[in-house]
């Protein structure tokens, strides 16, 4: 991943190949807990870079390692910048994670399906995170907030396993300084040094206020808080229709063609990631899918 | 005794989410071994061992559920705070607190002693059975959130 040994020409294909990346620069970087972090990721030159909606992510290619599907987590806008937030898991996303300034990346994408957003326009919004599923979410909550008089009470929950594994640790405190939405961060477990909430995301559901017949939730983290939150949200009146989940599966072709990606009739890739419940929710208690 | 229960102590119980609705009987029964507490931040409502003879409705504040470990000296499990309940260990054998309850804020909460609530049931199992159909949900929330911290524990 050394940025002196890849140039834009050497990995560029012309735009024949639907898997050739665009080469993009580590702009910055910030270490977001041990092991997960922030680049913000600049064009090559001659590279332009496409536009993007919430909740669609980009193949990110860490050359001569692999390609990892990350989310896109900054404001999607003509002016925008591209950002992914990274988790090391494996040895590409530990190649992402670990790159520095000036890094070469290779980028293709954005795909997918993004958030729904014009079904929320005159509601109440609920943004319900677990974990690294706060930044998909991200852009959306940017986006409510930038048309903040389109939608009524917007209501975030976020629950991180402790208190060091919470993300955008600065954006949480501006977040919930606002008097225009509210934000209630939770963790899992916590020692004496954490002043907050303590308990899964489902705790801080009965304390969310928003008009049940009314409202559209957006849930995106692991699949076993998606299943329990939606349990918990129907439970509050909110129907499968006007519920979405972002699901994430082992996508390797981004595209719809190798099948990797598969989840009951769908290809998370091509008809995702963005699901409403009504769609998904049967097959996520399912053991075989 | 019922009548040295502070009128707003009465009220504030009938208007407890998890009390509120509850036939009268029961209620009465609850009212009359119930007191007003307030806790100072770092006050413990019960202690792990200790004998559970009393069950606890807040009205405001937070408390965080502690368990202790040696190795990792103390880890709250859970917050909870208005309209919540805490202690059933009165129910079950040993009856010994099997977690610490400690205010993180001030917290004012009504403790029943669960004498009262006993008697109560034993002439009146239909009460019982409307005050478990009441705490079973509670129970189930809390195993539920456990299930889900040892399920994401590798995931998160």
């Amino acid at each position: 991943m050394s940025s002196r040994a890849v140039t834009a020409a050497s990995v560029v294909d012309a735009g024949l190949s639907p898997y050739a990346p665009s080469p993009y620069l580590v702009r910055s970087r910030t270490e977001e807990t041990s092991d997960i972090a922030t680049l913000v990721l600049e064009p090559a030159a001659g590279v332009t870079m496409r536009p993007f909606v919430p909740g669609q992510f980009n193949m990110l290619h860490a050359f001569g390692i692999g390609e990892a599907a990350i989310s896109i987590s900054s404001a999607a806008g003509p002016s925008g910048e591209l950002t992914h937030t990274v988790q090391s898991l494996g040895p590409t996303s530990k190649a992402l994670f670990s790159a520095r300034p000036g890094t070469c990346i290779g980028v293709r994408g954005p795909y997918g399906h993004g958030w729904p957003i014009e079904a929320a326009v005159g509601k109440d919004v609920l943004l319900a995170a677990g974990g690294l599923g706060l930044p998909p979410l991200r852009p959306l909550l940017y986006r409510l907030l930038a048309e903040r008089e389109k939608y009524g009470r917007i209501e975030v929950v976020y629950g991180a396993r402790t208190p060091k594994h919470l993300v955008f640790y600065e954006e949480l405190q501006s977040w919930r300084a606002r008097n225009d939405l509210r934000f209630q961060v939770t963790v899992d477990v916590a020692g004496r040094e954490w002043y907050g909430d303590v308990g899964v995301v489902t705790t801080r559901i009965p304390d969310t206020r928003f008009e049940p017949a009314n409202t559209v939730a957006f849930v995106c983290g692991p699949e076993v808080m998606m299943r329990f939150t939606a349990q918990a949200l129907l439970a509050r009146g909110i129907g499968p229709d006007s519920m979405y989940l972002s699901m994430e599966r082992n996508m390797k072709c981004a595209i719809g063609l190798c099948g990797h990606c598969q989840f009951g009739p769908d290809f998370v890739c091509r008809d995702g990631p963005v699901f409403s419940y009504r769609r998904i929710g049967p097959y996520l208690t399912m053991r075989e899918v | 005794m019922s009548s040295e229960v502070p009128g707003d102590v009465k009220a504030a119980l009938a208007a407890h989410a998890f009390f509120k609705g509850l036939p009268e009987g029961l209620l009465a029964a609850a009212t009359s071994a119930a007191r007003e507490r307030s806790y100072r931040t770092g006050e413990f409502l019960l202690r792990e061992g200790r004998a559970a003879d009393e069950f606890f409705a807040l009205l405001d504040g937070k408390v965080a559920l502690e368990m202790f470990a040696a190795d990792r000296l103390r880890l709250t499990v859970q917050t909870v705070g208005r309209g919540d309940v805490i202690g059933w260990s009165w129910l079950a054998p040993p009856h010994r607190w099997t977690l610490d309850a400690i205010a993180v804020k001030p917290t004012r909460a009504i403790a029943i002693d669960v004498s009262a609530l006993r008697g109560h049931f034993a002439a009146k199992p239909a009460d019982g059975y409307e005050f478990l159909l009441r705490l079973v949900p509670v129970l189930a929330s809390r195993i539920q959130a456990l299930e889900m911290q040892l399920l994401e524990a590798d995931v998160l």
